[in-house]
């Protein structure tokens, strides 16, 4: 989208870069001239949110591994180093844990936009499918983070996860021995996951350049869905997306200063302050919460095979949406039936997560029981999980696809600009009077 | 090949099928050069020399009672040799016949004539948690992970784990001396 170059070096240093490498024009064409949809959301601030998520996991983390220990007779003890004794060693290693817990607040709401405006919708497939690459390294990275501190929580986490490559059928048991270097979890498996967690926030930089490249080619998706088509539909970036992210960042790190400094434990588990015991298992052992909805679908199935096929089925989703969604119409603003169902998808996500967080037996409501269905009774969390995962796969597998081709769509506007300049009598008064004024 | 003529006919492209051969070889050795220098960078992740080495613990039984259990760790796990009593032995046996995920029965657990000592590794078949003794519907474990239920002969009976509990290579060395591994 960036098209013709605008970029007039002005200094003499600047023409004298300018012709041996083009780097402040890329930067300028990119982030300063780039037109920019008018009537970009909040929602759309949260891709610099991200940005600032990954520089400042980058920068915490590189200064923790000075202190570091990956060692499975060390890792505890260092960790509790960098609490007590490392200058500012606590605030640090809060801002990475919760910067990790922020990363995916801001994920979630960056693909939940993508998912109601139609984001993945052509010519934004490449762009949908390097989103979801970078969200699988995400969560190998905070996984694999998760277990350095060697904790109770964290080396039985990493005992369960990599237990799910046993289920593969014939080659399950070597896999595991060869992911843990050993019989068990163990020293070996503490240092490749410490060496791996430090390579792939890097990979994940490398993919996050392609993915705002792609951006760049296709241009911005935007609330109605309906490609730029003059000038008039656009802004350029500098300064009203520049101001406008910049914002959004400082109200963001409002929220992430307010768990830093007041409830840095409030996201983790206190067993994790206990050392790691090989020999003893926490009484019940839960993700991270950004991970919940999926353990909830690995444990709604009973079979341990079809359980981990279901949790990894559940992200292939994402990357199939693109040609799953058969809708002509992108955005959801526009699709009442869709959007019902969109917000009917959330709220399964969000029972999902509860449902990871229990224990499957418990009852959902009150203390009694019910019918006894299959393996379980009908008032359990294994059971609410159940009916949230079987509409989280049919909201991909089969509403989309279905209600592109029945759902009466409302009336799309011609362009982005067309509902505030071209047809007064449908926009509001105030609208009409100063389309300018509005933000 | 110095008997070739010289002149037109060895200009590129004048043999085809020699062409095509040295085509396939160099590919072929390519490939088969990259295999022979990407097993080791994968190899590497298997268990080392000395992890292997301490695979094998022997283990004296005179430190367990009646009816008690030890839990030792071996190969980074924890390994539990039971000294069952009579009516546990019996309940195993009498539950040979009853349906199971993964039907074994009792005698195929434990040494001939050494009922009483059961040595499993206590790591639940489902995800790897460590079961604890005295729990679930059986009389013997139950993971409070997920919720398997074993036996008193570490056999799954109720709960997602799809095996019994795994009954490690080991043997007896004298009457009150096992050797595992």
């Amino acid at each position: 989208m960036s098209g013709h170059s605008t970029y007039q070096p002005k200094t003499g240093i600047e023409r004298w870069l300018d012709a041996r490498l083009p780097i402040v024009r890329l930067g300028y064409d990119s982030f300063v001239d780039y037109p920019t949809p008018r009537n970009l959301n909040y929602w759309w601030t949260f891709g610099g949110i991200l940005s600032l998520c990954l520089a400042s996991q980058l920068i915490t983390g590189i200064i923790l591994v000075m202190h570091y220990t990956p060692s499975a007779d060390h890792a505890f003890a260092s960790v509790e180093h960098i609490m007590r004794d490392v200058n500012y060693g606590w605030l640090i290693r809060y801002m990475h844990a919760n910067g990790a817990s922020m990363f995916f607040i801001a994920v979630y709401v960056h693909m939940l936009r993508g998912l109601y405006y139609g984001s993945y919708k052509a010519p934004r497939e490449v762009l949908w499918i390097l989103g979801c690459v970078i969200y699988l390294l995400m969560m190998a990275t905070a996984f694999m983070g998760y277990v350095l501190p060697w904790g109770q929580m964290s080396f039985h986490g990493a005992v369960v996860i990599t237990n799910l490559f046993g289920a593969l059928p014939l080659v399950g048991p070597s896999i595991t021995t060869w992911l843990w270097g050993g019989f068990a979890v163990d020293n070996a498996t503490l240092n490749r996951f410490f060496s791996l967690h430090y390579l792939l926030p890097f990979m994940i930089a490398g993919v996050v350049i392609l993915h705002i490249w792609a951006l760049h080619v296709v241009g911005q998706n935007n609330p109605t869905g309906v490609e730029p088509k003059s000038k008039a539909d656009t802004l350029p970036f500098t300064p009203y997306a520049t101001v406008k992210d910049g914002f959004a960042m400082s109200v963001f790190l409002i929220l992430f200063a307010t768990f830093v400094f007041y409830l840095p434990n409030a996201l983790g588990h206190s067993d994790n302050y206990i050392e790691a015991n090989p020999l003893v298992t926490p009484a019940h052992i839960v993700p991270e919460w950004y991970f919940l909805p999926f353990y909830a679908i690995l444990r709604a199935v009973p079979d341990k095979l079809l359980g981990v096929l279901a949790m990894f089925g559940a992200i292939a989703c994402l990357f199939a949406l693109p040609w799953l969604d058969t809708s002509k119409v992108r955005s959801m603003r526009y699709r009442p039936t869709a959007k019902l169902h969109f917000i009917i998808f959330v709220v399964a996500c969000c029972i999902l997560g509860l449902c990871g967080a229990k224990l499957p037996d418990d009852p959902v409501l009150g203390h009694f029981k019910t019918i006894p269905l299959g393996d379980a009774d009908l008032n359990s969390f294994v059971w609410l999980s159940r009916f949230a995962a079987l509409y989280y796969f049919a909201f991909f597998l089969v509403i989309l696809p279905w209600l592109g081709l029945v759902e009466k769509t409302l009336p799309v506007p011609d362009s982005i600009a067309s509902p505030v300049l071209s047809h007064p009598a449908a926009a509001p008064a105030e609208a009409t009077a100063a389309p300018e004024m509005k933000g | 090949m110095a008997d070739t003529a010289v002149g037109a006919k060895t200009e590129s492209g004048s043999d085809p099928s020699r062409r095509d051969f040295i085509h396939i070889a160099a590919i072929t050795a390519a490939a088969g050069g990259a295999a022979a220098i990407a097993w080791p960078f994968i190899d590497q992740m298997n268990p080392s020399a000395d992890t292997l080495a301490m695979a094998s613990t022997e283990f004296d039984l005179t430190k367990v009672a009646d009816g008690q259990q030890v839990t030792l760790k071996w190969r980074g796990k924890p390994l539990f040799v039971r000294n069952r009593t009579p009516a546990e032995v019996q309940r195993a046996v009498a539950d040979d016949s009853a349906s199971m995920k993964d039907p074994q029965k009792d005698a195929d657990r434990v040494k001939p004539g050494k009922a009483q000592w059961l040595v499993l590794i206590g790591s639940c078949t489902h995800l790897g948690c460590v079961p604890t003794f005295g729990g679930g519907d059986y009389g013997g474990w139950f993971c409070p992970c997920h919720g398997s239920h074993y036996d008193t002969s570490g056999r799954i009976r109720k709960g997602p784990a799809p095996l019994n509990l795994a009954v490690p290579e080991y043997e007896f060395l004298s009457d009150t001396k096992v050797k595992i591994g």
